[in-house]
């Protein structure tokens, strides 16, 4: 039933309820003003975001080690599409603001979709500053912004040419260090004279200049960039001086500049951002701003703290709360270049009124510079040493007067109080409100109090109930150092990350000791790798039978109640506790026959919902438990077995129509899928596996994103792996060309058994590769011909106990109590 | 208490569960590992998902939804999360299963 508007607005005022609120951008500082918000007062705002990125929230701290590959999309990922799901927020991706309409409270998206609201927060964030060389339109020239970047410089670096990165501040140098890391040849350039000038001092500077290179990165300082030349795309960048640097990728990082344009177009009051009080208002009371795009106190903020502080006092706006102010506060830097440590904080130009203690170790590459105004720290700069960093900030915040210490304080805390003190009693000796992680304003006392009361024992429990170290990562030591504090002897940073809370064992190990000891049931493995719980959990106990399906087939019988409801029922849960059911149509090849059979059940069943898969079958949805087995009755008598589209095994086989009908088909694909897929169906496997197969290079079968994928071409099949097209896009590894089918299929069936071997539970081959190297598997299955052998004949073997319809087993009596209820009680008595 | 009898032990799997319908919804009855019985709502606190379909483990079970874990002593969620469901009494006499419904007893007198 549509509502008025109007009646919506005033029902709103009267109860709190209900209020329209929308966001414009959803980067990192609405995301978190959204969390506050939504802690304080579920429920008062129907909240939608349009954000012009097409995708969720994520951590644009962390870009530099997706860049660099120590980190992939997914873990940076700050809300999920779930999170916004659960909390009842409309989130518009890829769409873009270009007007808001102040008299008629809308926002109009470059879609046209116009959106009313009550209250308007427009988090547009900032772009990054081109100069306007000649030649910096061109392809080639890039920004280091968002994700769209990092996959346009990823895509670059896989030509492993030269790059220059224009601008040797802390986002240029992450941005060479990671294009580095991926083996571009990189340079640096900068205008000033040493680098990252505005947060280090020049001493700092040229140690800093020194490390870069000693990462096999040219610096050239003092460079003045006069044009990027080339023809049709980048070939060089040519300075003032006439050097001339050759380049096929050119990164822009001199700085960034707030967008404030949609906000002056709507008549805001803007300076350099959106100007707004220190309750993040603007001029007009029913919009806030926040984020880079916004000016408070004639500031405006790149670094994420002061961003977040805006988010809080946003949030206590919103909800009502007028007191809360947001106040100036200088932000510790810190440069996410893996190996060098850094940190800079507040101002250290020099004056006659200040004094300053140096510390110089050349042979330790450690500089250490307080600068001091009235005994009181103003400024800092930590190289190469900086766990001191938390209490220096914390000394200049208090302005705790530092004479008494002055002799021995920049050795750092350990050295107050005479005698030099293990490493772990600096952070002991820090006061509870001392801040731990800058980016999350997390102060020591909160992360020590949530490990005692909610008897957290693992850093993502931390970083789940307090935030700590869930930012930019640069205080994860002093996080780890505080739960080995607390927790004493109970926590072991250096572990491998255990399955879960059941053991202190890792997957591969589990995977090995299941082998070693020869260990055939779960209450054999939980038994003697000492399982701490009585019978495991449910993120332990589906692995924990996979790892044995996959060692015994023969010998090991499977545990039908540690697999999760799909494979138990051998169907797709649905949000409201229906089932979706998927049937085989090999290679996506149907007929007549079996589309009529379909119909039928269709029709027999009211079933509600028909829709056509991704992966070339049908699927039917919203049948009810109990008529599964019926419903495969029916689908059983036209030919048809389970299309395992629930299952942690083999689901498709796309294909194209190939060389039988394609005129430029170089191969029989479909003939070659189906095969693949008879078989290999049935196979359980680590996660779950996607095929494909197409005819040609044009490859309409979309082979080349597939966690296995074939090619063919006149000579044969290139047989690709380790694609992804999902929360993760990944183009495939190609793993070599072989001429005839049975190759092919030897090759790709002896790949999924190496991978079902040592693939840990819920690892997609992509990410089972990235771990175990792509060379590696080459070598195994492209150049080890006994080795190909031996997996392929050990997949061979497992197919014989697991090639059984599942269906048709429960149509034949198999696991009858599951698809019953036990009892239907009281309705008579009801009814009375 | 008006016991109202479901069945037998042996009707359920060791770490499993079957549901009775009463005109109140769907209750999900579980046996653990070591043969204790309990009885909840089917319904997870978090978005209502069937409990009864989830993975038990010790005296818990696993929503098959998003994995909330919900103690089926208490009916409390687990771990970070918060939200209960209702627990039901369940008297096991022999082989035999009873539930107490005490709304419908009392509305049904």
């Amino acid at each position: 039933m549509p509502i008025n508007s109007h009646t919506l607005r005033s029902e709103g005022e009267a109860n709190g309820m209900t209020e329209k609120l929308v966001i414009i951008g959803n980067g990192m500082a609405p995301g978190r003003m959204l969390e506050h918000l939504l802690e304080a007062a579920p429920g008062r705002y129907q909240v939608t975001i349009f954000n012009a990125e097409p995708r969720v929230n994520y951590d644009r701290i962390m870009l530099s080690p997706v860049l660099s590959g120590e980190k992939d999309f997914e873990e940076i990922v700050i809300h999920g599409d779930g999170w916004y799901i659960r909390n009842g927020i409309t989130l518009y991706k890829g769409h873009k603001i270009v007007a808001i309409d102040r008299a008629a409270k809308t926002v109009t998206s470059d879609h046209g979709v116009t959106e009313p609201y009550d209250k308007l927060v427009v988090a547009t964030g900032s772009a990054p500053f081109i100069i306007p060389v000649p030649g910096h339109d061109m392809p080639g020239v890039l920004t280091y912004r968002d994700l769209d970047d990092v996959n346009a410089m990823l895509l670059a670096a896989q030509s492993r040419a030269k790059a220059v990165v224009i601008g040797g501040g802390l986002l240029g140098l992450e941005a060479a260090a990671g294009l580095r890391m991926r083996d571009m040849d990189v340079t640096v350039l900068h205008v000033m004279p040493t680098l990252m000038e505005r947060q280090l001092d020049p001493a700092a500077g040229y140690l800093l200049q020194r490390a870069v290179e000693e990462r096999g990165i040219k610096v050239m300082t003092k460079a003045n960039t006069k044009a990027i030349t080339g023809n049709g795309r980048v070939e060089a960048v040519e300075l003032a001086d006439g050097t001339v640097i050759p380049a096929t990728l050119v990164i822009m990082a001199v700085g960034i500049r707030p967008n404030s344009g949609l906000a002056k177009d709507a008549g805001l009051a803007v300076n350099r951002g959106i100007v707004v009080d220190a309750g993040m208002r603007t001029s007009d009371p029913a919009i806030y701003a926040l984020g880079e795009c916004a000016e408070v106190g004639g500031h405006v903020y790149g670094l994420v703290a002061p961003l977040y502080e805006m988010a809080r006092v946003a949030a206590a706006h919103l909800v009502g709360d007028d007191s809360a102010r947001f106040v100036h506060n200088d932000t510790p830097t810190k440069l996410k270049v893996t190996g060098i440590d850094l940190f800079s904080l507040g101002d250290f130009a020099d004056g006659d009124d200040r004094q300053e203690i140096v510390l110089r170790d050349a042979s330790a590459g450690i500089y250490k510079r307080l600068v001091l105004k009235d005994n009181r720290i103003i400024g800092t700069v930590l190289y190469g040493e900086t766990a001191d960093g938390a209490w220096f900030n914390d000394l200049k915040k208090k302005q705790i007067d530092i004479s008494e210490m002055r002799d021995t304080l920049i050795f750092g805390q350990a050295y107050q109080g005479g005698s030099p003190l293990d490493p772990m009693a600096a952070v002991a000796a820090l006061p509870d409100d001392a801040e731990i992680c800058g980016c999350n304003g997390v102060c020591k006392g909160k992360i020590t109090g949530a490990i005692t009361a909610k008897g957290l024992t693992s850093l993502d429990d931390v970083r789940a109930h307090t935030k700590a170290s869930a930012s930019c990562g640069s205080c994860t030591g002093l996080v780890e150092q505080l739960m080995s504090l607390t927790l004493g002897d109970a926590y072991n940073p250096t572990a491998v990350q255990p399955m879960c809370s059941c053991t202190g064992l890792g997957h591969d190990d589990v995977r090995r000791l299941i082998k070693a000891k020869g260990l055939k049931t779960i209450p054999a493995v939980m038994q003697e790798l000492e399982w701490k719980s009585s019978c495991g959990c449910a993120k332990c106990r589906p692995a924990l039978n996979y790892y044995l399906v996959a060692d015994w087939p023969d010998l090991y019988a499977d545990d039908y109640q540690s697999r999760f409801i799909n494979e138990r029922v051998h169907a797709n849960i649905q949000k409201d506790g229906t089932y979706s059911v998927v049937p085989r149509m090999w290679g996506g090849v149907t007929s007549s026959g079996e589309l009529r059979a379909i119909a039928d059940v269709v029709d027999k069943f009211e079933i509600p919902m028909v829709k056509v898969t991704g992966g070339q079958r049908i699927d039917m949805l919203g049948i009810r438990k109990e008529d599964l087995p019926a419903v495969w009755a029916d689908l059983g008598k036209a030919g048809f077995v389970s299309g395992h589209a629930y299952a942690k095994g083999l689901r498709t086989v796309k294909t194209c129509v190939g060389s039988d009908w394609c005129r430029f088909g170089t191969q029989d694909s479909t003939g070659l899928g189906i095969r693949i897929e008879k078989f290999m169906w049935g196979s359980w496997t680590p996660a779950k596996v996607k095929m494909a197969v197409s005819g040609c290079p044009r490859n309409c079968a979309e082979a080349t994103c597939k966690d296995v994928g074939v090619i063919c071409v006149d000579s044969g099949f290139e047989i690709h792996f380790a694609g992804a097209a999902g929360l993760d896009i990944k183009g495939t590894e190609v793993l070599g060309l072989v001429k005839t089918e049975d190759e092919a299929l030897e090759h790709i069936v002896a790949l999924t058994q190496m991978y079902r071997e040592q693939g840990r539970y819920l690892e997609r081959i992509y990410k089972w590769a990235k771990r175990v190297g792509i060379a590696e598997i080459k070598r195994q299955i492209m150049d080890d011909a006994d080795k190909r052998k031996a997996y392929f004949d050990r997949f061979v073997f497992s197919q014989k106990f697991a090639q059984v319809d599942p269906w048709s087993e429960r149509v034949s009596g198999k696991d009858k109590h599951e698809f019953r209820p036990m009892a239907t009680v009281g309705f008579k008595e009801a009814a009375e | 208490m008006n016991w109202i009898a479901i069945g037998s032990i042996a009707d359920i799997p060791r770490r499993g569960a079957r549901c009775v319908k009463t005109p109140q919804g769907k209750i999900a009855v579980f046996r653990t590992a070591d043969d204790q019985v309990f009885a909840i709502d089917d319904h997870c606190p978090h978005k209502g998902g069937p409990l009864s379909q989830g993975i038990v483990h010790g005296a818990a079970v696993t929503c098959p939804l998003h994995n909330w874990v919900i103690s089926l002593e208490t009916g409390k969620a687990l771990g970070a999360d918060e939200g209960a469901v209702r627990t039901i009494p369940v008297k096991v006499e022999g082989e035999s299963l009873y539930i107490a419904l005490e709304a419908l007893a009392s509305r049904a007198a």
